[in-house]
């Protein structure tokens, strides 16, 4: 036998898609088709590396689930009775539907983007479209996170920010399971253990990255605001505390106005320029904060001070200092959390003792932006990274802010060892974009495209999107008075908004790679009924859908018009700076993705993109058409290499310029595609050592970033310890903001205000407590297989071998106390409804509650899978009893997070009780009828060997 | 003689079943594929496997450990499945004591599977023939990839770097080193076999803070002590 010797004709480099983590790929073809999908080593996210998700790429390629030309309903919603009709029909039927949508206003279309990695791009496309009703997926995922951290920081984490973990020796994981950063955060843990540091693991199940920590903090769900804030009363108590940074890096010493009652209560003490001011303990005067490192100021951090006007100011330390004695001594937060009051103390001293008596101190000669030069950096070598299990509470945004608030006072913030940035970020907090201003549906014009961003962040109320009433502008809600800071839109709230015409009716949804109709929804006995009422005329209540997918998913099935796109491997993608891209903590990095193979014989599919170009232009929309009425990009390539948000500025930022000598800015260059084929598929540029930490102050780092466009200039990023605007819509629930936009006298919606948009992180019960109380003991939530994780859009034939369904995971303490053995059949039920679903015992899992995995469970008929598929048999969806709403009093709210709108799916309160009936189903159980070359494509035997 | 195998380190080994995904990929492709599925959209999704992830769970909540111990043939010195087979399929490689089967003269009798302790065979229901890890003996001899590329797809997808893979025999190779140094040890030695692949402990990393606490660490802030005596002496509200 010979053994060896070349297995491929054809290597491609290429960017995945099977998450969104956006690795470097190589593609190796044999006989015209894909053998073998592999890490590419040169990509610095991956470095060769590549997960089980990645690895099974070449299953979509042959899934019987695939869509293989567009569909049009013939049937009722939901009864998979489609006709495939050619292209030109569905475009035809698209750009009608759309633009008579427009002509009435707008706002009735409604654009909604699942786990898009071109967020830029469709923004871009729904204001050519003239509508503000566009999102993509962050207002269920981890918006609260997101938000708080560009809101404090400049940055997050994921896309935005990962661990050092070159030099951490700390990292504390809270609320995580999988991540974005699928590779590069297993290749970075493995590094921090390799190198002696320390991993905890805080989470009320032990799985994932906990399985490897050296610590398991098994805390109560919804409760990790109260232990982050407990910690930092530790540090305060043993002055574990970089008060330079505190005072240099962020608005902890600023002066806080105290009088009551008045417009300018909790807001900054100014001068009359404007200037926030601190008092100066050394001239015992009140000084401009941004003198403090100029002229060597000594800012007092607490104390109250009188104002020669005559009213008291206080340091925002002060408030904070005083928030903390008063509520977070670790004894009362261990009656939250669960958590032994001595574990939490030692912690807390732990993080300290390695940030302060281990400092890391590298070489590095740079400066600041004050002109002073420093011989090194010195970092503090601990790290944090949270997420969904932070993010996805009613109180994840004041929880996430206390994280960032505990790595400010450790000054671990973009310093070695602690939480680096990734560019293009950090950004200059101040500068980020609000959402585009209307007044009015009637500001929405049939031929005005809109100028601005859909989506930003609002620094008071005259920046939300209401009404002269205060009514919601947007059909999601999005900045309205119910969630204020909506930074990623509320695309959870689009159904149920569409189907009661609240705040108005819609008349065309599309929805691009999300699955609406089932997993990325809640309550979805409720979703199903929105998407198949009828008035009284027969006419759906949502009168159009159109999906784009690639797969027969629950929501193509609920769709009225089915646009097939390509895989990942089909088409021409860049991972772009605008978006998300695959940067690293050491600089920016952008990537392309070529189509590598041809879509299966018979198989007439498109990418979105291209679907978009012809939309775009068959609809005329300005952006789209030359001055001379001619279409202005021939296909998405073509767009990918000439469109211009700005002038230099393009979806890929390498070989710009006639040329393809320019990096960032430049012309277009019709060669770029190829170059990066060339460049193995990405462009990276390396940030010299020395502009690579405290960017937020490195003079050499903000002016090469204010040259290639990252930021718009060079003065220092001071973080928001106190987050000023918060403070503006809480006066407004006082009734005392001077502004245009008032609140509802409705006091449930200005008591919310009051309370909530605190400018200083704190902890309260997540709403279900009080909601449903006693009746409903257990919370009850999602965690993701690391072998799924956002991969389940095609059911991966070798990816569901591994977890073909799903159970309920449950601390067999608890389910001894409930009469529940091993592998029982159980009925859980929340406020709104119950799910049959079989018990799983294992240790690794806090008594309080139990949890389940995400999107295993699938209506029967989708997906490509038989009707006797576990997924649909024995697998279940917990979103099924997740309410997506609450009453208080008269008034419906959204069962959303009141500052940002995130999805509160987590808060889920449940009873657990043995079913009479042990028959081996799963209930509820909802069914549609597969396609019919979806039936006659799967195969009972599969030998892929090309 | 040398003896190749994999040394896995379930310090970091997260369980994300990268390995097993990655091996099934190339492997299916491969001199030794495919890899067959069964029924795969159906009730019982099943397949041929070269490696798989065992999960389990290891003590009383709150001490409670989480295992993920990957598992392919071990290439054991003393191979059980080699002596057993009827035809000699079944054979043990002199020069680097992987253990292969030879599908040509493999007659689907199960003898092998049977008597290897550790359940590493995968027999092809289609082919009806006996399958296994073959170290990806097609990766690590082919001279047309480069050097670093020439060894098992599971060690190079790896995402936690949990692998390494090398002649357990040479002082000089990764793997030897890996064992030495971590102490590393084989599953089950008591079934004889003396397996090759080995697998390295997992360890806690304690902070020890005693000292610190002694000399250094004192609830002394003066700022903390400033404010918590001012909320006692004062019961205001801000």
């Amino acid at each position: 036998m010979s053994i060896g010797g070349s297995f491929y004709e054809e290597k491609n480099y290429s960017t995945c898609y099977m998450c969104a983590c956006r690795c470097g790929i190589e593609v190796y073809k044999r006989n015209g088709k894909v053998v073998y999908i592999k890490g590419n080593e040169e990509h610095p996210l991956n470095r060769g590396v590549l997960c089980a998700k990645g690895s099974a790429g070449i299953m979509k390629e042959y899934s019987p689930a695939r869509l293989r030309k567009p569909l049009l309903r013939v049937g009722p919603r939901g009864s998979g009775q489609f006709k495939e009709i050619e292209w030109e029909e569905a475009l035809n039927i698209a750009v009608e539907w759309i633009d008579s949508a427009r002509r009435k206003n707008p706002a009735k279309v409604a654009f909604f983007t699942g786990r898009d990695q071109m967020q830029a791009i469709n923004g871009w496309f729904a204001q050519q479209i003239g509508t503000i009703n566009w999102a993509a997926h962050g207002g269920f995922c981890s918006v609260n996170v997101a938000a708080a951290g560009l809101m404090s920081t400049g940055y997050s984490f994921w896309e935005f920010g990962d661990p050092d973990f070159e030099n951490t020796r700390y990292l504390m994981m809270i609320g995580v399971a999988e991540d974005h950063a699928s590779n590069p955060f297993k290749l970075g843990i493995q590094e921090l253990k390799r190198k002696g540091g320390k991993l905890v693991f805080v989470n009320p199940v032990r799985w994932s990255y906990g399985a490897i920590a050296d610590e398991w903090i098994p805390i109560k769900p919804g409760t990790d605001g109260a232990f982050v804030l407990s910690l930092a009363y530790v540090l305060f108590k043993y002055n574990l505390i970089d008060w330079e940074f505190l005072k240099e890096r962020t608005n902890a010493t600023w002066l806080v106005i105290n009088k009551r009652g008045t417009s300018e209560d909790g807001l900054f003490y100014r001068d009359a320029e404007g200037n926030p001011l601190v008092y100066d303990k050394v001239s015992r005067s009140f000084k401009p904060a941004k003198l403090i490192v100029p002229e060597g100021l000594n800012p007092a951090f607490t104390g109250e001070f009188e104002t020669p006007e005559g009213f008291k100011v206080r340091p925002a330390f002060d408030i904070f200092a005083e928030r903390l004695i008063q509520d977070y001594e670790p004894t009362k937060v261990e009656k939250i959390t669960g958590i032994p009051a001595k574990d939490i103390e030692r912690i807390a001293k732990e993080i300290g003792t390695i940030a302060f008596f281990n400092p890391v101190e590298l070489p590095l000669e740079w400066t600041d932006v004050w002109g002073r030069k420093h011989k090194t950096i010195r970092g503090r070598p601990v790290s944090f990274h949270i997420m969904r299990g932070v993010a996805s509470h009613t109180n994840g945004f004041q929880t996430a802010r206390a994280v960032f608030l505990l790595e400010m006072l450790l000054g671990c913030i973009d310093t070695p060892g602690g939480h680096l940035a990734k560019p293009p970020y950090p950004k200059h907090i101040e500068d980020f974009p609000k959402p585009i201003k209307i007044r009015s549906l009637k500001d929405l014009k049939y031929d005005k495209p809109l100028h601005g961003s859909l989506l930003g962040i609002p620094q008071n109320p005259d920046d939300l999107l209401v009404d002269k009433e205060g009514n919601p502008l947007r059909i999601d809600k999005a900045y309205s008075w119910e969630f204020p800071i909506a930074v990623h839109g509320c695309i959870h709230n689009v159904i149920p908004c569409a189907y009661k015409k609240d705040p108005y009716p819609i008349e065309v949804l599309i929805i691009y790679m999300a699955n609406m109709a089932w997993n990325s929804s809640q309550d979805i006995p409720y979703i199903i009924k929105a998407l198949t009422a009828k008035d009284s005329a027969g006419n759906y209540l949502i009168p159009k859908i159109i999906t784009v997918d690639a797969f027969y998913s629950e929501q193509v099935a609920y769709s009225d018009l089915v646009l097939p796109d390509a895989t990942y491997l089909e088409q021409w993608f860049a991972l772009s700076l605008l978006d998300r891209p695959p940067s690293v903590a050491d600089g920016p990095v952008d990537a392309l993705r070529q189509p590598v193979v041809e879509p299966p014989e018979g198989f007439d599919v498109k990418p979105w993109g291209d679907v978009m170009i012809e939309l775009g232009t068959r609809l005329n929309l300005p952006g789209f058409i030359k001055e001379d009425g001619s279409r202005k990009y021939r296909d998405f390539k073509d767009f990918l290499v000439n469109w211009q948000p700005k002038p230099g500025v393009g979806v890929l930022a390498g070989w710009r310029g006639e040329k393809g000598d320019k990096h960032f800015i430049g012309e277009p260059n019709p060669d770029q595609l190829n170059m990066y084929v060339k460049n193995r598929g990405f462009f990276y540029y390396r940030l010299p050592e020395h502009m690579r930490y405290n960017r937020h102050i490195n003079r050499d780092y903000l002016e090469w970033a204010k040259a290639v466009g990252f930021v718009k200039r060079t003065d220092p990023i001071i973080m928001n310890f106190y987050l000023e605007s918060l403070q503006t819509f809480r006066l407004a629930g006082l009734g005392l903001w001077k502004g245009e936009n008032q609140p509802p006298e409705d006091p449930l919606i200005r008591d919310r205000l009051v309370k909530y948009m605190d400018p200083l992180p704190f902890w309260y019960p997540p709403f279900e407590e009080d909601i449903s109380g006693d009746q409903y003991p257990f919370y009850a939530f999602t965690v993701r297989p690391q072998w799924m994780y956002h991969s389940w859009d095609s059911q991966n034939a070798w990816l569901r071998q591994i977890s073909t369904r799903n159970y309920l995971y449950m601390n067999p303490n608890t389910a001894e106390k409930l009469g529940i053995k091993h592998l029982d059949w159980v009925w859980v039920e929340s406020r709104i409804g119950r799910i049959k679903c079989q018990v799983f015992l294992t240790q690794a899992t806090e008594p309080s509650c139990v949890w389940t995995w995400n999107a295993i469970g699938k209506m029967s008929g989708t997906w490509g899978l038989e009707e006797t598929a576990q997924e649909s048999q024995l697998g279940f969806l917990l979103n099924h009893i997740i309410p997506y709403n609450f009453r208080t009093g008269s008034r419906e709210f959204f069962y959303c997070d009141p500052v940002t709108g995130h999805f509160a799916w987590f808060d889920l309160k449940v009873k657990i009780y043995k079913a009479e009936d042990q028959k081996a189903s799963a209930e509820p159980r909802y069914s549609v009828k597969p396609l019919p070359h979806i039936e006659k494509r799967r195969g009972k035997i599969l030998r892929y060997k090309p | 003689m040398a003896q190749y195998a994999l040394v896995i380190d379930l310090n970091v080994c997260v369980g994300c079943h990268a390995c097993a995904v990655n091996c099934k990929e190339w492997n299916t492709q491969g001199q030794f594929g495919p890899l067959s599925d069964y029924d795969p959209y159906g009730e019982t999704p099943s397949g041929v496997w070269y490696n798989r992830v065992f999960t389990f769970e290891v003590g009383e909540f709150p001490n409670v450990e989480i295992f993920h111990i990957p598992k392919s043939c071990l290439h054991c010195q003393e191979a059980p499945c080699v002596p057993v087979c009827p035809t000699g399929a079944s054979y043990k490689r002199e020069e680097d004591g992987i253990v292969l089967v030879n599908y040509n003269d493999c007659i689907g009798c199960k003898l092998c599977s049977w008597n290897c302790p550790y359940g590493c065979r995968e027999f092809d229901e289609i082919e009806k023939v006996m399958k296994k890890c073959t170290l990806c003996i097609d990766r690590i001899y082919d001279e047309s990839l480069p050097p670093s590329q020439r060894k098992p797809a599971c060690v190079l997808t790896c995402p936690a770097k949990a692998r390494f893979f090398g002649d357990i025999e040479d002082p000089q190779s990764e793997a030897y080193k890996a064992i030495k140094e971590r102490g590393g040890y084989v599953l089950f030695p008591s079934t004889g076999a003396v397996p090759s692949n080995h697998y390295l402990p997992r360890t806690e990393k304690e902070l020890d803070l005693s000292d610190l606490e002694e000399r250094i660490l004192k609830p002394d802030s003066q700022l903390f002590l400033e404010v918590w005596k001012r909320i006692k002496t004062s019961k205001e509200d801000y």
